[in-house]
């Protein structure tokens, strides 16, 4: 008897040491000290801060914005290791595995409609963050830099998406990768090689395929993984979130802090649970598209781009494509790399669009932009054809330039007119032209979705 | 040791430092130049092989009499559209749309090629009728060898407008088209 008891406390000795190698601390925390502790001797817990303002909890402040948008990608970083056990990425045998995947494979169809939906939901919950970030100011020093890498994961994010279109390669994918990468044809000198480089010759083809499946699995992830570990420590750099305040308050040098755990760390689990479940519920409802086999012969009537590009895509039937496909989209670019850093009258972190002037001239502009955009859409649908009008001038003139000044006339006197009658400062005015710009790409995007049918004629919804 | 030497030359050892740090720096500089060539020769497209198929680049459309005065004939191999005009010539077209690359139906109904993906329209001629096309269709050559047609669809020709010296005419012995 006694040697085999020696024996079984031996083994236990032997577990117990294994376990304190893996975990040197209790695994509950039990005072203040040990969760700030807990914190930073835990690897995952490491990325998070000790400490979090207080104030920075509200949920009407973040609304769980971006660290939904760090769930759904860990979700696509699962999801998609599954799928790349399944899915074949040449032409041939591409469709077919998407077949398989959905009718043979286990929960295949349940794991490719959450990676859809999933990123799909991921563009609009980016943009949303984007878009909370702005409105809160949360731009200004010294987050300047965040916003950049910001815009950084949000351009990760839209190639993941387009270059995960294509994979399924049906009518759907083929069509809409022809179309998206024919824009590049306009960019002028280097247009042609750049399309060729990104199709791997003239013709979308098996050269194109390995291309997209190599962004989309390896150089994307890659990349999300370095710039969201960068984002994250930028956050933590600035001392938390923009704190919360009325727009008369002064901004507060030392906050009340709270522990991170449990105060930051529930909330965070309980939306990412949250969303989960919406995620999983939508998946089983929702089947991922899928048409027939990409045929090359054949275009689909409409052949549209992906939902997050149609904004160009309305704006291409409006303007010739060298202005709607380069030149309006390079400038909306450098606009907001450049927005952190133009001479701003005041830092309005944490000040929901920034004053109350802010949030009425805010108003102004979005009501102005509901207007004139579909004024706008249906006047050239309908009465102006400036190309008839004006025979014998090339079309990149009268289809382009002509209209293109026209509207950038219209908006530099809206721009002048609305600070002068508002008095306005810096902050107001270039947020009133953001929401201008914003609220008109979103009646675009929603023209182009909803309002396009066959010949993209335009045509009701319902 | 090399602290008193710095002390004793300092004029000399700070220019000599300063020439190495611009030496590192410069060759810093080429490092990355040659990655970034080496990555950026990498990605270049490739030059295409001449496919070397049974069905070369040249392909053999049939004989005059077999095309109808203003009709228009798909060849789906070719990747190109064989167009006759009213006064017999032909024109090789191809059958991308050149605003973004969709492939274009001929209309026989109403005599057009209408592009599905932008409603771009074009002519039996290739010539635009409707934009947001930026140009007329691209062309291949077509030539007619002992009253056969042929077309080259080894190279594709842009070109912005239709022009009569683009149209290929069979020889005048055919009497349908001399009316």
């Amino acid at each position: 008897m006694k040697p085999q008891k020696r024996q079984s406390s031996g083994i236990s000795k032997c577990f117990h040491r294994i376990f304190q190698s893996i975990f040197p601390d209790p695994l509950i925390p039990k005072s203040e000290q040990e969760r700030k502790r807990y914190l930073l001797k835990n690897l995952i817990l490491h990325f998070r801060p000790a400490t979090v303002p207080e104030k920075t909890l509200k949920f009407s402040l973040t609304w769980g914005l971006g660290g939904m948008a760090a769930s759904l990608i860990i979700l696509q970083f699962g999801t998609g290791l599954l799928l790349k056990f399944v899915y074949k990425p040449i032409p041939v045998a591409a469709y077919t595995s998407i077949q398989v995947l959905q009718n043979e494979v286990m929960f295949g169809q349940l794991i490719r409609n959450i990676h859809h939906w999933c990123a799909n939901f991921l563009v609009l919950i980016v943009f949303l963050h984007m878009l909370r970030v702005f409105f809160t100011g949360a731009f200004h020093p010294p987050r300047q830099f965040n916003w950049i890498v910001g815009l950084g994961l949000f351009g990760l994010v839209l190639t993941a998406n387009f270059t995960g279109y294509l994979l399924p390669y049906d009518q759907l994918a083929y069509w809409a990768v022809t179309v998206s990468t024919g824009v590049l044809e306009y960019i002028p000198g280097i247009g042609v090689l750049l399309q060729e480089m990104v199709r791997g010759g003239s013709d979308i083809g098996p050269a194109t395929l390995s291309i997209f499946f190599a962004i989309h699995t390896a150089m994307v992830p890659f990349g999300l993984i370095i710039l969201m570990s960068f984002h994250f420590w930028r956050t933590r750099k600035a001392g938390g979130l923009v704190i919360p305040r009325a727009p008369q308050e002064e901004i507060k040098e030392k906050p009340i802090r709270v522990p991170t755990l449990p105060n930051l760390l529930v909330r965070e689990i309980v939306t990412a649970i949250v969303l989960l479940a919406f995620i999983l519920v939508f998946a089983m409802v929702f089947n991922a598209p899928l048409e027939s086999k990409a045929n090359p012969g054949l275009s689909p009537n409409p052949t549209k781009a992906p939902w997050y590009f149609s904004g160009i895509q309305e704006m291409l039937m409006h303007f010739h494509p060298f202005f709607s496909l380069f030149i309006i989209p390079i400038l909306m670019m450098i606009a907001l790399l450049c927005l952190p850093y133009i001479d701003y009258e005041s830092n309005t972190s944490g000040v929901w669009f920034g004053s109350f002037k802010g949030r009425k001239m805010a108003l102004v502009a979005a009501i102005t932009a509901t207007i004139a955009t579909p004024a706008g859409i249906l006047a050239d649908e309908y009465m102006i054809d400036l190309a008839a009008w004006m025979q014998g001038v090339p079309p990149s003139i009268s289809n382009g330039l002509i209209p293109f000044m026209i509207i950038l006339v219209g908006i530099i006197g809206f721009y002048v007119l609305i600070k002068r009658k508002y008095s306005a400062t810096n902050n107001e005015a270039i947020q009133t032209l953001f929401v201008l710009f914003l609220v008109s790409f979103i009646i675009l995007t929603v023209t182009g979705v909803w309002f396009r049918g066959i010949g993209m004629k335009f045509v009701l919804p319902f | 040791m090399p602290e008193k030497q710095e002390n004793l030359q300092n004029s000399t050892n700070t220019s000599r430092r300063s020439f190495f740090n611009k030496l590192w720096i410069f060759l810093g500089f080429v490092a990355f130049a040659e990655f970034i060539s080496v990555v950026g020769a990498f990605l270049l497209p490739r030059k295409r092989r001449i496919k070397t198929s049974n069905f070369g680049p040249i392909i053999e459309a049939g004989p005059v009499e077999k095309f109808p005065l203003d009709s228009v004939t798909a060849f789906i191999r070719g990747k190109f559209y064989l167009s006759r005009l009213e006064d017999g010539g032909f024109l090789a077209l191809s059958r991308k749309c050149t605003h973004l690359g969709c492939t274009i139906p001929w209309i026989s109904k109403e005599k057009n090629f209408a592009c599905p993906c932008h409603s771009s329209a074009f002519d039996i001629r290739g010539e635009v009728i409707s934009p947001p096309a930026p140009r007329a269709l691209d062309i291949y050559h077509v030539f007619i060898e002992n009253n056969i047609i042929k077309v080259d669809t080894g190279k594709k020709i842009k070109r912005t407008e239709f022009r009569s010296g683009q149209v290929t005419y069979p020889k005048k012995k055919n009497d349908r088209i001399t009316g």
